[in-house]
C-alpha cells in the first residue's frame, strides 16, 4: 500500500469514527425494568442545593418527569400530590424531575397545582434523554435498591396508582 | 499653588442656589437614565428568535408553534424586555434549556467538528484541486509522458526505424 492510499484509508477511518462517535453520543438510552434507574445528581427546583434518585435508595420512590406546557402534566400533578402525602407512611416517595422547561414557568406551575412532593430540574431533556424518554409526562417507580420495577410512559391517576403501583411495592404483583 | 491637571471646586460664596440646583438637576438626570437605560431593548424577539432553537421541537424558535414554543418566547420576550442583549440573552436560554437551544453549534467538544470537518474538507479539497490541476498541466506540455514532439527518435529507434522504411522500399 503506497503511503498516499494509507493516509486515504486513515482520513476514511478518521471520518466513521467521527460519525460513529457522534451518533453514540447523541443516541437515546433504553431502559428496561429490572435495570438501575438512570440517576445523575441535579439542581433542586426553585430552591438552593441538589439531589437525586440516590438520596430515596432504601424507600420505593416514583419518579415523574414532567414540564409545565405538558397539559396531561397538568391533570396528574394533584393526584401525584394526593399519593405522595397518602402513602409517605408507607415508605413511598414522588419525585419530580422538570425537563425541557424553564424554571420561572416550572415553579409557577407547582404554585398553581399546589404541588409539594419534591422536585427536581434537569436541564433542557437530558434527563428525558436517559430515560429514553419520547414525551412527557412518564412515570418510572424504582425500587429502594435503586432499579426500575415500573416504566410507564404516559399519565398516571388515582385508579393507576391505586392498582398499578401499590401492588408492586407491596409484593402482590 | 495647585498643580495643573488637577480640578478643583472652590467655593465662593456667590450664588449658591444655583450650583445646588445644578447638582440637584444632574442627579434627577441620572437617577432617571440609569433605570431606563438598564431596561432599554437591546435586542428583538425577531433577531434572537431566527438563531435559537425550539429544543423539543427541532425547529427554529420563529417556525415552531408548539406550546413549548410559545413558553420559550415567552421567556425571550420577558428577557429583552428586561433589557438584556442578544448574548446575554442567549446565555440564560443555555442555562434553561442546555446547548441544545442554540441554532449554530458551541465551539467546543464534539460539536466543534461542525466547524472543523467543513474547513478541513475544504482544505483537503482545495489541495487536491491544485494537485489535479499542476499535474493536469504537466502532463500537457510537450516533451512529458510521451506526448509527441517535433524531434526525431534517437538512438536504436533511429536504427530500427530506417530499418523498417527501407524494408518498404518506398
Amino acid at each position: 500500500m503506497s503511503a498516499r492510499s494509507f493516509l486515504a484509508f486513515l482520513a476514511v477511518c478518521a471520518l466513521i469514527g467521527l460519525l460513529g462517535f457522534g451518533l453514540l453520543n447523541k443516541g437515546e438510552a433504553k431502559i428496561a425494568v429490572g435495570d438501575p434507574a438512570p440517576d445523575k445528581v441535579l439542581p433542586v427546583l426553585g430552591a438552593p442545593g441538589r439531589g437525586s434518585i440516590a438520596d430515596y435508595r432504601g424507600r420505593w420512590v416514583l419518579v415523574n418527569l414532567w414540564a409545565s406546557w405538558c397539559g396531561p402534566c397538568r391533570e396528574e400533578a394533584p393526584a401525584l400530590d394526593r399519593f405522595s402525602r397518602r402513602y409517605a407512611k408507607r415508605g413511598i416517595a414522588v419525585l419530580g424531575i422538570n425537563v425541557q422547561d424553564n424554571s420561572d414557568d416550572a415553579l409557577a406551575f407547582l404554585r398553581d397545582n399546589h404541588i409539594r412532593y419534591p422536585q427536581l430540574r434537569s436541564i433542557g431533556d437530558e434527563r428525558s434523554a436517559a430515560f429514553g424518554s419520547t414525551g412527557v409526562p412518564e412515570n418510572f417507580l424504582v425500587d429502594p435498591q435503586g432499579r426500575l420495577a415500573l416504566i410507564w410512559r404516559g399519565v398516571v391517576d388515582e385508579e393507576f396508582l391505586r392498582k398499578q403501583v401499590v401492588p408492586v411495592v407491596e409484593g402482590r404483583s | 499653588m495647585r498643580s495643573p491637571g488637577v480640578f478643583s471646586v472652590q467655593w465662593t460664596g456667590k450664588s449658591p442656589g444655583i450650583g445646588v440646583l445644578a447638582l440637584a438637576l444632574a442627579l434627577t438626570f441620572l437617577l432617571a437614565a440609569g433605570p431606563t437605560y438598564a431596561a432599554a431593548p437591546q435586542t428583538s424577539i425577531n433577531d434572537v428568535e431566527g438563531e435559537v432553537m425550539c429544543p423539543i421541537c427541532g425547529t427554529l424558535l420563529e417556525l415552531a408553534e408548539s406550546p413549548q414554543a410559545e413558553r420559550e418566547r415567552a421567556l425571550v420576550k420577558r428577557l429583552i424586555a428586561e433589557g438584556r442583549d442578544k448574548s446575554e440573552v442567549k446565555d440564560a436560554l443555555v442555562a434553561q434549556y442546555g446547548p441544545a437551544v442554540l441554532a449554530l453549534p458551541e465551539g467546543k467538544g464534539f460539536d466543534l467538528s461542525a466547524y472543523l470537518v467543513p474547513a478541513i474538507g475544504f482544505f483537503v479539497a482545495a489541495v487536491a484541486l491544485a494537485f489535479g490541476v499542476a499535474r493536469w498541466r504537466r502532463a500537457s506540455r510537450p516533451g512529458d509522458d510521451g506526448a509527441p514532439t517535433d524531434k526525431g527518435p534517437s538512438g536504436d529507434d533511429a536504427e530500427r526505424l530506417e530499418r523498417d522504411l527501407a524494408r518498404y522500399d518506398l
